[in-house]
């Protein structure tokens, strides 16, 4: 499942226009089912400077952990206290309630950069 | 989020449940050459369920054994640590076949079929290995080898609620088979060899069959107890409920670089049954006492240690060991691990720290297993 309107990174994460400069950040439903059973999330401080690239928290499952990176340059301006208490959101709802960050991008422009829906179906073949 | 590569490889081989597995929606996955379901939905409920009421798992990927003859009790004496001569028709032990020098090559469960007849399971991932070892070893003695891992499925029904599945399907007294037994008999009308043993710190089944029954058995058992009873379980979870039941697994725990006493499984080494490969080695180590041993570590934080990450002195920072499998533990809760640490700093009890991903999490020495099911 891949939502026509976000856009998405390389590391599987995807990002949705909140408002103006600012974007909301998750991961994908094939991030997820790659996951398996997420049980802990770290999230980062509200406030923090980020660039591009930038491993901002954590998403453990039985299985694996995997950095969240910043898909974006920009200062974390909330995050998703309820995925920290209820890890499996991310797997219920990874485009909606199990969202986990916002940031408030320090070029609106770059959210353009990213991949739409047709690259990232076509980067995990599902097509 | 990383990137994880699970793109199909077409070498890996099906068992002979993959339409089953297909059919249910699994998440398949490569492992040691087959094409393995890692999970059907979730592997936390597949986890809960082995622990509340009961999993179905295929197994078929295990390496399968089987020699015949009366020179095969003496034969498996020589080749493997364990004292295999005295086992009784019937019953089963653990065991290990390790090398000259002492490293393990793999841990093996060997059931005693008949008077002159054994079942030796070996792990998928070194079923070649025990294969041409075994072949090796057992050259000079009165015995058959054959290797049956193809013309064996082997399905497990694992659970507090294993017994009652399999009650109205079997005419066996399974009252009367004991932990490490196993009996020849038939589930549902097709002939199998049922052993009462298991990788889940749970009671239950191991189902060795035909690959052609493998299916119906599957579906009699599945239809045994309801939609969800048992559940089918993934090897994700399987995972997770032997490391909770402080079982090792080949590759992580044990290694072909440690002999069984630093993995604290010195107990299963016979010196006193006359001579076998590795035993001089064994006996050195042995006497001499290991330098590090395997321990239990349960995490005081939420981040897990994982197989790899340094264990470090809580103080300095200074390396001490490593972590051979970790995750957060589904039944306790916290993050649980086990590893290899000096042994003055083995004592339950003992504060210790693991680096994940940079960052020191304490950690403290538990006694094994994590997890022991009231009997």
């Amino acid at each position: 499942m891949v939502p026509e309107e976000l856009r998405y990174t390389e590391q599987h994460e995807w990002v949705a226009r909140a408002g103006d400069d600012t974007v909301r950040v998750g991961i994908t439903d094939y991030a997820q089912r790659q996951l398996g059973d997420v049980v802990f999330v770290q999230l980062p401080e509200v406030g923090r400077q980020v660039a591009e690239g930038d491993s901002v928290g954590e998403v453990e499952s039985t299985k694996s952990v995997s950095d969240i990176y910043a898909p974006l340059a920009g200062e974390v301006v909330a995050v998703n206290e309820a995925v920290v208490t209820a890890p499996e959101t991310i797997n219920g709802d990874p485009y909606g309630d199990g969202w986990l960050v916002e940031l408030r991008i320090s070029d609106p422009a770059s959210v353009d950069g990213l991949l739409d829906a047709a690259g990232y179906r076509e980067k995990i073949g599902e097509v | 989020m990383s990137h994880q590569d699970t793109s199909h490889q077409d070498r890996s081989r099906p068992t002979p449940l993959h339409a089953v597995h297909v059919a249910l929606g699994a998440s398949m996955t490569d492992f040691a050459g087959w094409t393995m379901p890692l999970r059907y939905t979730s592997e936390l409920a597949e986890h809960h369920a082995v622990r509340n009421a009961a999993g179905l798992f295929d197994l078929s990927h295990m390496g399968e054994i089987v020699l015949t003859g009366p020179g095969s009790a003496a034969a498996l004496d020589h080749a493997l640590v364990g004292n295999i001569g005295k086992l009784a028709v019937h019953r089963a032990r653990y065991t290990m076949i390790c090398d000259t020098d002492g490293g393990v090559l793999d841990d093996l469960i060997v059931y005693r079929t008949g008077q002159q007849e054994y079942l030796v399971v070996a792990n998928a991932a070194n079923t070649a290995v025990v294969l041409a070892a075994l072949t090796e070893r057992v050259a000079g003695f009165d015995t058959e080898l054959r290797d049956a891992t193809e013309d064996q499925a082997l399905l497990a029904v694992q659970g507090p609620r294993a017994v009652d599945l399999l009650t109205p399907l079997t005419d066996a007294d399974l009252g009367a088979l004991k932990y490490y037994a196993s009996v020849p008999t038939t589930v549902s009308g097709h002939p199998v060899l049922l052993a009462r043993t298991g990788y889940t710190g749970e009671d239950g089944f191991e189902l060795f069959c035909a690959p052609d029954d493998a299916e119906p058995l599957w579906n009699a058992l599945r239809a045994a107890g309801g939609p969800q009873v048992p559940l089918p379980a993934g090897l994700a979870c399987r995972d997770s409920l032997r490391l909770e039941a402080g079982m090792p697994l080949y590759g992580n725990e044990l290694t072909r670089e440690r002999t069984p006493f630093e993995a604290g499984l010195g107990r299963v080494v016979k010196f006193d049954k006359g001579d076998f490969v590795g035993r001089d080695a064994l006996l050195a180590r042995a006497e001499a006492g290991p330098r590090e041993t395997l321990v239990g570590l349960v995490g005081r934080g939420r981040r897990a240690p994982r197989a790899g990450y340094p264990v470090v002195d809580p103080a300095t920072g200074a390396p001490l060991g490593v972590v051979t499998s970790g995750a957060p533990s589904p039944t306790l809760g916290k993050p649980v691990a086990m590893a290899y640490v000096p042994v003055d700093r083995a004592e339950p009890g003992t504060e210790l720290a693991v680096d994940v991903r940079g960052r020191q999490e304490p950690v403290d020495v538990v006694p094994l297993p994590f997890y022991r099911r009231e009997s």
